[in-house]
């Protein structure tokens, strides 16, 4: 295996709420490297959560535990507040899904890229940085989009934007948690192919949130599937059709695909002993 | 069953116009599923809310079972025809019971038996009469998604139209509600107008489709042409190659593409 950048042993989050305790995510092991890693489930799965977990922006109802949590040197269990400060944006980037809600609306698209930036830098250094980091994630007209407003982007180009913002100050992992979900299907997979040449060239680790098993089983370099807060199966991606555990088949014999000429899709039927 | 010639639709007057369907022509035939595929923005839904009666402001001739349509319609027309949308969590009344919910259409069509009327229908879909005093809010998605089925087939109407109807749900939920809506139309031979982006499951559902892009229809294919691939346009061909999944070599040459027509 690559060496890992990220390695998880037995994290587990827990939400308090007025009725009960809810373990959204329950014992996981897992290690990232410079590779593109899929987390795939149904919603409440707690893939987004251990997304989250890692950077430690669970909400104040949830807690976060786990044997040990290690990005390179820094011990991301016991890291204070401070600590994560200089983890969270710069060390670990995160890609949020919808660009119409994660970025500024009353910020140009330029000025909220160059606000990543190391300060100290003049006016024209940091204008010259954000162009260049536009070019990175293939916008033809750096110079135009620079001055856009979010509203004047497409989906496209403002998930684009966003890729860019969190390439500038060069971090190690990306966590990108459905960043194709809300974008039409030509588009998506520009953004892909750009994301895929980032980690390719800046040897970026990538932990890939979907709930799109297709797209992952493409993407992706490893899988890891996840069912009640679980991971339940962890396969290379290009193996994913050959996935063992019932849950995986299950999901995979339910998806519709062109030229399958099923006059019904198979259902899935949950067995409680996955959970367990 | 449907006859569409010429639909136009615009949104907005003067400068800011927006022509969200243009001059659209297409036929469904009676016991037929059509699909209507294309991403966000292309017209697709717009199509269905002005067949449904749901946008009143439209142009061309539009014939549903014989009859031609005028932006105002009776009471009838709603008998005939139902519509089941995208998001369940949001088409649902939350403070009225699923009892509540499929009284609404017994109440305006004025119609007998509705006890009876139903406790069959919460069969049909799958759920049973365990459910019919239930809010919105104790119901998973899957199940509210059956209940806005339920509201649409409680009328016996002779077409259905179809938003996206899965595309809220995960999808091995997706799977139980296709499968209950290839049943329903095993059993009462309905007309099906499917409005999706998703071209694996138009393709699932669907006897023939039309492709759509920046309110026009591009072409118009059956399933067996779709999946032996004989399209004719660049744009229905992109479709289905992003419809199989991430190609590193396709999807690059796509940015490059784009770069070169510099847009």
């Amino acid at each position: 295996m690559i060496t890992p950048l990220l390695e998880v042993e037995g994290l587990s989050v827990t939400f308090k709420t007025p009725h009960r305790l809810v373990r959204a995510v329950r014992d996981i092991s897992f290690a990232v490297g410079k590779e593109k890693v899929g987390i795939v489930g149904e919603s409440g799965s707690g893939k987004s959560v251990t997304g989250r977990a890692i950077l430690k922006l669970t909400p104040g109802n949830g807690t976060v535990s786990a044997r040990r949590m290690q990005f390179e040197e820094i011990d991301l269990a016991n890291a204070s507040e401070t600590e994560m400060l200089n983890v969270r944006g710069k060390r670990i980037g995160m890609i949020l899904q919808d660009p119409k809600f994660s970025l500024d609306p009353v910020m140009r698209a330029g000025d909220q890229i160059a606000e990543a930036l190391p300060p100290g830098l003049t006016k024209a250094e940091a204008r010259e940085r954000v162009l260049e980091v536009l070019e990175a994630v293939q916008i033809r007209n750096p110079k135009r989009v620079y001055d856009l407003y979010p509203h004047e982007c497409s989906g496209g180009m403002g998930q684009r934007v966003m890729i860019a913002m969190m390439l500038v100050p060069e971090p190690k992992l990306l966590i990108a948690d459905e960043p194709t979900s809300a974008l039409d299907v030509t588009v998506r997979m520009q953004v892909l192919a750009i994301l895929d040449d980032l980690v390719e060239r800046r040897g970026l680790g990538l932990m890939f949130i979907s709930h799109d098993l297709n797209l992952v089983a493409t993407f992706c370099d490893r899988v890891l599937i996840m069912y009640a807060g679980r991971i339940v199966e962890e396969c290379k991606a290009s193996e994913l059709r050959q996935a063992t555990h019932p849950y995986t088949q299950g999901l995979l014999a339910s998806l519709p695909r062109i030229g399958d000429r099923r006059k019904r899709l198979a259902t899935l039927v949950r067995d409680p002993a996955w959970a367990l | 069953m449907i006859e569409v010639e010429d639909l136009t639709v615009r949104f907005g007057k003067g400068k800011a116009a927006v022509t969200a369907v243009d001059g659209v022509s297409f036929t469904v035939r009676t016991g037929e599923a059509f699909g209507l595929v294309g991403e966000s923005g292309c017209g697709k839904t717009t199509i269905l809310r002005a067949l449904a009666g749901l946008n009143e402001d439209w142009s061309g001739l539009v014939r549903i079972d014989g009859k031609q349509l005028m932006p105002k319609r009776e009471r009838a027309f709603y008998k005939l025809v139902q519509i089941v949308f995208q998001d369940p969590y949001g088409s649902l009344h939350p403070r009225f019971t699923v009892n509540g919910t499929l009284m609404e259409p017994i109440k305006i069509h004025d119609l007998d038996r509705p006890d009876e009327r139903i406790d069959r229908v919460l069969r049909q879909v799958g759920l049973g009469p365990a459910f019919r005093f239930r809010y919105p809010h104790q119901l998973s998605g899957g199940q509210r998604q059956r209940v806005a089925i339920a509201r649409a087939l409680i009328l016996e109407p002779k077409l259905m139209l179809l938003d996206e109807p899965t595309s809220a749900l995960d999808v091995s939920v997706q799977a139980e509600i296709l499968n209950l809506l290839t049943d329903i139309r095993d059993s009462t031979g309905l007309t099906f107008l499917l409005v999706s982006h998703d071209l694996s499951v138009v393709s699932h559902m669907c006897d023939r489709l039309a492709v759509m892009n920046q309110g026009r229809i591009y072409e118009e294919l059956t399933v067996e042409d779709l999946v032996q691939r004989r399209y004719r346009e660049t744009y229905t061909r992109q479709l289905f190659e992003a419809s199989l999944g991430y190609d590193k070599r396709l999807s690059t040459a796509q940015v490059k593409a784009l770069d070169e027509a510099g847009a």
